[in-house]
């Protein structure tokens, strides 16, 4: 129920922040990405809901056009936790970051702009994480096509079982 | 005389280097022997966790998760494991719950004596490794008997484990733990309260505990900062609930709350208690019970994801899995509590001695097939 009652809140908070989508689910709270920042701040500073750990970003690719990211939150004072989920477009894959209010968040986006390309507007320090500087596409995308080669490395074919 | 012309240096730490754990390269910002600044470059053991787990089925993930924290890899099928049971409300056998508890909680030592051990190589120790590694033997032994692999097991299946114990499993566990619980004081005696250990690491690389939640760090080492915070106790998965255990927290005893001392201090305490749950759990294991009974025939989740975490010995293990109803995962997300501990460093290694870094470094306890995956 905790996702539910926040997004009541941040509803009267925020108004259109929240996408109204057909079914309601208590399982997470689906945001539009512009003010995202100011609600995250809401989010961990409101003596109610003290999300103060960050748990995860995970990138999805769910479809031709749509990417997101979904945040795991939790709080260590009321031991409770919820689920964000930003969507942006394929082709303009743009979220605001959150690097400044929770600074795990850092390498999260990191990672997450690494196997995505979702550019984390307003992080300070926006490069590839475990992946070479020099790496060339997404590769967590789901129409990624492996590289033939990399620096005259011949890439192993590998058959699909 | 000339004015001596001071400016920043920096030094690479690694990528090969023995104290990194791993291939793990510090660029380090100096100022003589003042660290200014870190960075951490990692990555050098990507291995693609996450793509491949997309490519291969739900079961086939398993021996993948092993890899990714190759010292602990009871602890990381565990997660993964109860997580996609959780998905697909599979209930499994009692018999079965006490197995993977009493698995997971030796593999807890045996990666805290892991730790320890080269810890103290790290910071100039040398022979407590040899102790903590002839006990860390015996653990590997005893999982070398029940399922015939001494490090990356794929022991937990979903729905069940690989192999029922093998005769005298219970009496040999026993054994060990008649022979090890006493040796922690020997340890304690050995390494934790020697003199030059305490004067490496008491006050040294003190990590508040706002900074620590702050930065998603978990485990020991938020633990060590002093805030009592255990998935297994505040959200019990699988039956944590049924066993009585402490969580050891840091104190400051020689030096600050949450210095390098006191995070391995929790370590060495934790062990004490890892080894209350295997004997309570030996204790209470089901003589009966078939532990493939479970085991579904078809692993196909519904559509749906799940967010799922575990204690695991580094800290908070989290596994996002997604699923849309077809035999391969659509996404498998691993959230690595090393990741997190490594993104610390920076902060609380500013000001310090050159050396100091190493010192904080190992005290994190990072393994670094787990940070790249």
């Amino acid at each position: 129920m905790i996702n539910l009652k926040v997004a009541e809140l941040l509803e009267a908070k925020f108004p259109g922040s929240i996408v109204q989508l057909e079914e309601p689910s208590d399982q997470f709270i689906q945001l539009n990405p512009d003010q995202w920042q100011n609600i995250a701040k809401y989010l961990l500073e409101t003596p109610d809901l003290l999300f103060d750990s960050l748990q995860c970003i995970t990138g999805v690719d769910l479809d031709e056009e749509t990417l997101e990211s979904r945040y795991n939150l939790h709080s260590m004072t009321h031991f409770h936790k919820i689920e964000v989920r930003i969507s942006t477009s394929k082709d303009d894959p743009k979220i605001p970051s959150v690097e400044t209010i929770w600074r795990i968040a850092d390498w999260f986006e990191r990672e997450v702009y690494d196997m995505y390309g979702i550019i984390f507007e307003g992080h300070r320090d926006l490069r590839r994480m475990l992946l070479p500087e020099d790496w060339e596409g997404w590769p967590l995308r789901k129409d990624y096509e492996t590289p033939q080669e990399y620096h005259g490395m011949v890439v192993p074919k590998v058959k699909n079982v | 005389m000339s004015v001596l012309r001071g400016e920043e240096m920096i030094l690479n730490i690694g990528p090969q280097h023995p104290s990194t754990h791993g291939v793990l390269r510090l660029k380090v910002k100096t100022d003589g022997e003042i660290v200014s600044e870190i960075t951490p470059v990692i990555g050098y053991l990507h291995r693609c966790f996450e793509k491949h787990c997309e490519n291969i089925t739900y079961e086939q993930v398993i021996p993948y998760t092993d890899r990714c924290d190759y010292i602990a890899a009871m602890n990381n099928n565990f997660g993964y494991v109860i997580a996609v049971e959780e998905m697909m409300d599979i209930q499994v056998p009692e018999r079965v719950e006490y197995i993977r508890v009493i698995m997971a909680e030796l593999n807890r030592i045996a990666s805290h004596l892991l730790a320890l051990g080269t810890y103290g190589l790290d910071i100039g120790a040398f022979t407590p490794f040899l102790y903590m590694f002839r006990d860390r033997e015996r653990i590997l032994d005893l999982f070398e008997t029940v399922c015939g692999a001494r490090l990356l097991y794929n022991y937990m299946w979903v729905g069940g484990v690989s192999h029922d114990l093998p005769v005298g499993f219970v009496e040999a566990t026993y054994k060990f733990l008649d022979h090890f619980e006493p040796q922690i004081d020997e340890y304690n005696n050995l390494l934790m309260y020697n003199k030059i250990f305490i004067e490496r690491t008491a006050d040294v690389g003190v990590l508040p505990v706002d900074v620590a939640i702050n930065y998603g760090v978990t485990g020991p080492n938020l633990r060590g900062s002093g805030l009592k915070w255990d998935i297994r106790k505040n959200e019990p998965y699988s039956i944590y609930d049924r066993f009585d255990f402490d969580i050891p927290l840091g104190e400051g005893i020689v030096g600050s709350v949450g210095d390098c001392w006191d995070r391995y201090w929790v370590r060495t305490q934790e062990m004490r208690e890892s080894a209350k749950i295997v004997r309570q759990a030996l204790k209470q294991l089901p003589a009966e019970g078939d532990i493939h009974e479970a085991i579904p025939r078809k692993i196909r989740p519904p559509k749906g994801s799940i967010y799922k975490r575990t204690e695991s010995p580094r800290g908070d293990l989290g596994y996002y899995i997604m699923s849309d109803g077809k035999p391969k995962p659509l996404r498998v997300k691993m959230r690595s509590p090393a990741f997190t501990a490594m993104s610390v460093l920076d902060e609380i290694s500013r000001g310090w001695m050159l050396s100091d870094v190493l010192a904080i470094l190992g005290s994190l306890d990072i393994v670094l097939g787990e940070i790249d995956r």
